[in-house]
């Protein structure tokens, strides 16, 4: 199926395919002003990162806007406090803008802070913030030596970059707890969980594992998160990054200042699960802990397995169309498709760099669509082209998916499903399996078309076209 | 989550907690999607349109479009004219909608784009082909709230399209308010039953209702077009539905083309829906038919069947000020009492109207513009209430107080349906009645003692 969407000219060096020559991806860079881009700004970056530190005060200084839409809307769960799912604003008004906003700022961090008792507060910088001069920083300091919790700024004016920036601004707010607790009694074999954030309780399922092991989670950055145990990570022995983009920069920081080596790794399929345990063990050089990951893996694996096996019989060939924020992310997904036997037609991140694109068209089949940082457009004029059965995205993509009649799985802030670990395996298929098999696709004229003995009328057959 | 909460109420200065409004352009955004085959500019960092997007994808479970000028430090500092140039360029030459509606964000406010220049030049430069139309609002995020967004873009609607030709037309125009497709789409069938030619914008039915085709269409069949909001200039008269999303626009049509403006409210419960197709009939120059009278008939003997069940209750109401001040003449007319009347938007006519209303019937009411979800929670944490109606955000509180819970108004994060059920005409005041009932039936059914667990009600 073809359709009649064009390319924008300064997008083509954004989009390349698997198994054919190209020069470099073009990424990195901030939208085509016009387009409609699926990327959100520093202030988003910043806010999803830090969100889950449950114990923490988490206060939006900008207009109701930045606060409003940023409220409660990650599911990232915590075992113990609840006062991060609160939304706290200043609300900033026309005179705020005009006469500046520190003055409220600072009554307002004075006032919460007295009422919640936090263990730290986190001080988000909107765009607007960034324009009127605010010295947010100053405001911190002062709060903090007048509460003794550490009052952190995060630079994270809107503007000033992409998404990625604003992980950026985040790690270095983070950075400053780093190192000021007690690192006593830490485990030899001990590691932190960085880039995890416990949606729908994976944080929980990984550190079991961890534990099963044998080894210590001193702190989980920053799903569950909490302030003090992000102030004594410093004490473990390893990080292992998790979603690559938002976390390596602190990964880096802490190998430079506290000599504390990172891997990259993926909860996310059975092999990458099973590798990050394995990697883990082997860094450790312990073959007692090596063979305790064994038992876990093959434990885990013997529970998943035969229900895998049968739904991979009925996915086996279906296409999956890929499009999510970290290309880390997308490589895992690549594989766990694989293992129920599906292939990945088009795949597309918004924050990848040249290299991971380049990974990606090593590990995928040839024909496959790379794409950088997307529209709803060629989102569809892809998925139409190659006739996808399951689209993996966020949430705007999942009305989009639906409305072209094809599967859709939430693989971003509001999947409800675990998805990491083995059970996440094990979920992330029954999930896929019952929208990609899903009954109502029977009424979809697109797909009906394909079914033997389709009865519906498709709008093709009426000559209309696939997109307008 | 809300364990913090106390019945004392300390007076806040500086704080919004748990907001019951948002910002302006979301509104604005949501409006222009109501014009057919337009194309929603967000003239900012591209944060804030990937908000709103996402933002109302969650409320209508449907894709929503919309592009952004991409602010970076450079815009920042230079100001955004290259960026809204580009972008006119770029949206015309790919998207290629009828109509570019900009609204403006916090950013380009306080950098201070001179949004009509900057369109004028990308027109005089060829990027804005011939016939297409772009029209604009301001919508400072620091201003006011999503009502207002949305009322200064149907304003720019106005100002932009509206024209008078001199040979009145026979037709009403109506701006319907920050309501739901289902409503946008209830009001037109009101209008046809009773024979009236209407020209309502926005409109978002057939936008963001749309059905499964199996096609991913940009511009949907829905929303008014260019050719019928030029027209509004020659009606006989614009209702407009709800002070602060519509009176604005209306008044600016009436200085603008001599339309002459019925500043109603929404139609919402038996006394306002009346007021609503009174107007109808007389600038329709039409009579009521029966059907409209049967289905009023029809709601009125539902009012009567379950008056025991409503009678006395306490509610405490949160939303957009045009909704709640509807919705409690809804709930006076079921002898309800609307204790907690509370929105986030701020504006004094809220507090006037809503004292006219109550100061009779709940003299001891708590009414409160540019208030906040945290502050009506401390209220029922002093006298608790019946039934609470709010949008998604109060299901904390309803959870912590265990009270029946109606969800109402925008957003609607968690719930799907809310788009096919009108709350406006006779049709909406059943919908939200069979809601009411139940909420406070099913826990009534959950948690009474055994003896009193009865089959019939």
């Amino acid at each position: 199926m073809s359709s009649d969407i064009d390319i924008l000219p300064s997008r083509t060096a954004s989009i390349a395919e698997a198994g054919r020559a190209g020069g470099p991806m073009k990424c990195g860079k901030v939208s085509v002003a016009g387009s409609v881009s699926q990327r959100a700004c520093v202030f988003c970056g910043s806010r999803v990162v830090l969100y889950p530190i449950a114990d923490a005060l988490h206060v939006v200084h900008g207009p109701i806007g930045c606060a409003a839409y940023t409220w409660d809307i990650r599911g990232a769960q915590s075992s113990g406090p609840q006062l991060f799912r609160n939304s706290f604003s200043t609300d900033l008004q026309e005179l705020d803008v005009i006469y500046g906003g520190e003055k409220k700022l600072e009554r307002a961090l004075l006032e919460l802070i007295a009422k919640h008792q936090p263990k730290a507060a986190f001080v988000y910088s909107t765009c607007i913030v960034g324009l009127i001069g605010d010295d947010v920083s100053a405001v911190c300091k002062r709060v903090a030596a007048a509460t003794s919790i550490p009052v952190l700024s995060v630079a994270s004016e809107g503007f000033k970059g992409t998404k990625k920036d604003g992980y950026r601004a985040a790690c270095e707010a983070l950075y400053k707890l780093i190192g000021t607790g007690d690192a006593a009694g830490i485990s030899k074999h001990s590691i932190n969980l960085m880039g995890d954030f416990n949606i729908a309780g994976e944080s929980w399922v990984i550190c079991e594992y961890f534990e099963r092991m044998g080894v210590e989670v001193v702190a989980t950055i920053t799903g569950d998160g909490r302030v003090d145990a992000i102030r004594r990570c410093h004490g473990a022995r390893l990080n292992l990054v998790q979603c690559s983009g938002s976390m390596t920069h602190l990964a880096k920081k802490m190998e430079a200042e506290h000599g504390i080596p990172l891997k990259r790794v993926s909860f996310f399929g059975i092999e990458d699960m099973a590798a990050a345990l394995y990697e883990t063990a082997k860094f450790f050089g312990s073959e007692e802990l090596m063979e305790r990951a064994r038992a876990v893996v093959s434990e885990e694996v013997a529970k998943i397995f035969p229900q895998l096996r049968a739904w991979r019989a009925d996915l086996e060939g279906k296409k999956a169309a890929i499009y999510v924020g970290g290309a880390f992310k997308a490589f895992s997904l690549v594989r766990a498709l694989r293992t129920i036997g599906m292939t990945t037609a088009v795949v597309g991140t918004q924050t990848g760099d040249a290299d991971d694109y380049n990974q990606l068209r090593e590990m995928c089949d040839p024909g496959t669509i790379i794409v950088d940082d997307s529209n709803p457009l060629e989102l569809a004029k892809f998925c139409l082209e190659q006739d996808i059965d399951l689209f993996i995205g966020g949430v705007k993509e999942r009305p989009i998916a639906y409305k072209l009649g094809i599967g859709f799985c939430d693989h971003n802030h509001e999947r409800k499903e675990c998805l990491a670990g083995f059970v996440g395996m094990l979920n992330f298929a029954r999930e896929v399996h019952a929208t990609v098999m899903s009954p109502v696709w029977n009424y979809v004229p697109r797909r009906a078309r394909r079914m033997p003995n389709a009865e519906c009328r498709t709008a093709n057959d009426r000559g209309e076209e696939a997109v307008a | 989550m809300l364990d913090g909460t106390t019945a004392e109420v300390v007076e806040r200065k500086a704080l919004r907690i748990n907001a019951a409004k948002t910002c302006q352009p979301i509104g604005a955004m949501y409006a222009a999607l109501g014009i057919h085959s337009c194309m929603p500019h967000s003239h900012g960092s591209q944060g804030c349109c990937s908000y709103h997007r996402s933002h109302l994808t969650r409320h209508f479970k449907e894709p929503v479009m919309a592009t952004t000028s991409s602010f970076t430090e450079g815009a920042s500092v230079f100001g955004g004219m290259a960026n809204l140039t580009q972008s006119l360029k770029n949206i015309f030459s790919i998207y290629n909608p009828e109509v570019v509606a900009v609204h403006t964000t916090c950013l380009s406010e306080v950098i201070g784009d001179d949004i009509p220049t900057i369109v004028r030049k990308s027109k005089e430069e060829g990027s804005i082909p011939d016939g297409k139309v772009v029209i604009h609002a301001n919508t400072p995020s620091f201003v006011g709230s999503h009502v207002y967004g949305f009322a200064n873009m149907v304003s720019g609607m106005v100002n932009y399209l509206a024209e008078k030709t001199g040979t009145t037309l026979n037709q009403v125009n109506v701006i319907p308010g920050y309501v739901e497709p289902a409503d946008m789409r209830e009001i037109k069938r009101l209008a046809a039953a009773m024979g009236v030619n209407i020209v309502m914008f926005p409109d978002t039915s057939n936008v963001l209702d749309g059905p499964l085709t199996g096609q991913y269409k940009m511009y949907p069949e829905g929303g008014a077009t260019v050719a019928q909001i030029k027209s509004s200039g020659d009606s006989i008269a614009t209702l407009a539905l709800g002070h602060f999303a519509s009176h604005v626009p209306a008044a600016t049509l009436e200085s603008k083309c001599n339309v002459p403006a019925a500043f109603m409210e929404l139609p919402i419960g038996v006394g306002p829906t009346d007021r609503f197709v009174d107007a109808l009939r007389s600038y329709g120059g039409v009579e009521v038919p029966a059907s409209v009278d049967l289905e009023r008939g029809r709601l009125v003997d539902l009012m009567s069947d379950l008056s025991q069940y409503f009678h006395g209750k306490r509610v405490a109401v949160s939303g957009d000020p045009d909704q709640v001040i509807a919705l409690t003449q809804l709930l006076l007319e079921l002898e309800m009492k609307p204790v907690y009347c509370i929105t986030g938007s701020p504006g004094n006519q809220f507090e006037k109207r809503m004292h006219e209303l109550l100061d009779g019937p709940v003299p001891d009411a708590k009414i409160k513009q540019n208030a906040d979800l945290f502050e009506l929670h401390q209220w029922m944490k002093q006298a608790p209430v019946d039934l609470l109606i709010t949008n998604t955000y109060g299901k904390y509180i309803a959870r912590v107080e265990n009270v029946p819970f109606v969800r109402f108004g925008f957003p609607i994060l968690d719930r799907a349906a809310h788009r096919f059920f009108p709350t406006v005409g006779y049709a909406g005041a059943i919908n939200l009645i069979n809601q009411m009932l139940n909420a406070i039936l099913d826990k009534k059914d959950r948690e009474c003692a055994e003896e009193w667990f009865e089959l019939v009600q």
